[in-house]
């Protein structure tokens, strides 16, 4: 395989090689279903006691408040989805961001369809959430709050403290999608107030298609999957053993490596910041400078488009992704972009970089190099370019 | 996701550029829907079209859609130019994904666009041509979840 640069962090990442080599055994070897009651097979319901402690262990919680599920996106459907069904007699009132995942906001939209309200409380030109609107929204019927702890886009990071006191005092319930958080961000449930948080496996070098929610204990939530008894009869379906291993593996190396990798994915992010800054002209940062995950960059180039950018920098080899409408499906580009204010022409101009460990300074170097050759071929081929200078 | 041939005329675009004292300037899109293409028209006396440029901004469907379609109307008449249609266009280029044959009528209407300026600065009627769409994603549909 030719070399490649990832710079795609943020949309998954590599499965570590400890990780593989811990899942190996519970495909061909210990494949039992952990339901059963024989000694084969309950030696995988103490691998999956494993991860779950070692998951619970890593953000203050007990190993009990731990329920796996299939990704992180079926934890924010049921977070949302059971906690209005479960609380239906306090109200039908629900409160998020602008800036949320579509694996909230689209579940928003489903609720709002048949039935529930939704207030979606605007950000600051940073991504960081208006916490006055957000406690002005708070209604005698609001069930629940839901604000993600770190934007996959942007890499804003959300007051969740200041969040979480206020839903305590109005008595509300607190989810958060951390699915770009945990593993990057210290977190503890209890310093923070968080009820229920959603995360993935393989945003954290853990294998695909397993995720988890934590629901603190007290907190009423039906099941949403229903069949056997698994995870505490809340989610039914035999459970994925080697990726419930897999991912207990990923969180143990993610909190060991922690301090040493952030440190060393913010200087690599930022000496591609401030090379891209200090060598292109017409650009900016989209997010907030300090709030920040470590390994988030995000850019807008005036006068261009994001695809076209991608495409270019893929044919050297590099992995990137941009928030243009192209790249999305739809016409309209990122609503995070458009909801930090962004007009739509930037917008379609966004491209996001998100880094790894085993990212080097010449990976970055020689990225940065490219961005420069690519933006300025495409702007001299640019319509809105050309109006520019002719104004200038 | 794109053809070879998409791919070379999006790495290679034919014909970008300007024209200074074009016979015909025609741009449509916008910004908002993240294409915007311009066509620049040389046509001579004889209503031949003796030199085309473009400029896009947009994805790679949208540049390679705009190289193309400068490509098939250098040297035609204007009646023939006006015969070119987007799914000329997608077939020269072998295809495009759904998605972005919304580029490909982009193309046909950049080349009626400047049609029109052409015909409008010589006081002409070009027989066909109807005043073109600024904006080709009005009768788009939205998704629904």
């Amino acid at each position: 395989m030719e070399k490649k640069i990832y710079l795609d962090n943020a949309a998954t990442t590599k499965t570590r090689p400890e990780v593989v080599e811990a899942m190996l055994p519970f495909f061909a070897d210990f494949y039992g279903n952990p339901s059963s009651v024989y000694e084969f097979a309950t030696q995988n319901k103490k691998a999956i006691d494993d991860s779950r402690s070692i998951i619970a262990k890593a953000m203050g919680a007990d190993i009990s408040e731990i329920y796996f599920t299939g990704s992180g996106t079926e934890a924010d459907n049921w977070a949302l989805k059971a906690t209005v069904d479960a609380y239906a007699s306090k109200g039908n009132h629900i409160i998020t961001s602008k800036i949320e995942h579509h694996a909230i906001l689209h579940t928003c939209e489903y609720l709002q369809k048949h039935g529930v309200e939704v207030t979606y409380v605007d950000v600051d030109e940073n991504g960081i959430i208006k916490l006055d609107q957000l406690e002005k929204a708070i209604r005698p019927t609001t069930v629940l709050i839901s604000v993600m702890f770190a934007n996959n886009e942007i890499g804003t990071i959300q007051p969740m403290k200041e969040i979480g006191a206020i839903a305590k005092k109005h008595n509300v319930l607190f989810h958060t999608d951390a699915v770009q958080a945990f593993g990057q961000l210290d977190i503890n449930v209890n310093d923070l107030n968080i009820d229920m948080m959603s995360a993935s496996a393989h945003k954290l070098n853990g294998p695909k298609g397993i995720g988890f929610l934590y629901i603190r204990k007290g907190v009423k939530i039906r099941s949403m999957i229903h069949g056997g008894g698994q995870e505490r009869q809340r989610r039914a379906g035999t459970e994925n053993v080697p990726s419930i291993v897999g991912y207990g593996k990923a969180v143990e190396i993610a909190m060991a490596t922690m301090k040493d990798r952030t440190e060393k994915e913010l200087k690599l992010r930022d000496r591609l910041m401030k090379r891209v800054l200090e060598e292109i002209p017409f650009v900016r940062v989209n997010g907030d400078k300090i709030r920040r995950l470590p390994n988030n960059a995000n850019f807008s180039f005036q006068f261009i488009e994001g695809e076209s950018l991608l495409i270019m920098l893929d044919m050297n080899h590099i992995c990137a992704s941009s928030g243009s409408a192209c790249t999305s499906g739809s016409l309209d580009p990122s609503h995070v972009l458009l909801a930090i204010g962004l007009p739509h022409e930037i917008a379609h101009g966004s491209l996001r970089l998100t880094v790894s460990d085993e990212i080097t300074e010449e990976d970055i170097d020689y990225t940065v190099d490219r961005i420069k050759e690519i933006v300025d071929k495409l702007r001299k081929m640019s319509p809105l370019y050309e109006d520019f200078m002719k104004k200038k | 996701m794109y053809t070879e041939k998409v791919m070379d005329h999006f790495t290679n675009p034919r014909n970008v550029g300007e024209i200074e004292n074009a016979s015909g300037v025609g741009t449509v899109g916008n910004a908002k829907c993240g294409d915007i293409m311009r066509i620049y028209l040389d046509i001579d006396e004889a209503g031949i079209i003796n030199d085309v440029k473009f400029k896009t901004f947009g994805c790679g469907a949208a540049v390679a859609t705009s190289s193309m379609a400068t490509e098939l109307v250098k040297g035609k008449t204007v009646n023939e130019a006006l015969q070119i249609t987007n799914k000329a266009v997608m077939e020269a280029l072998d295809g495009l994904p759904p998605v972005k044959v919304h580029c490909s009528l982009l193309a046909e209407e950049a080349i009626h666009a400047a049609l029109w300026d052409y015909a409008e600065k010589k006081g002409i009627l070009i027989e066909g041509l109807e005043r073109p769409k600024s904006d080709i994603h009005e009768e788009e549909e939205s998704v629904e979840y």
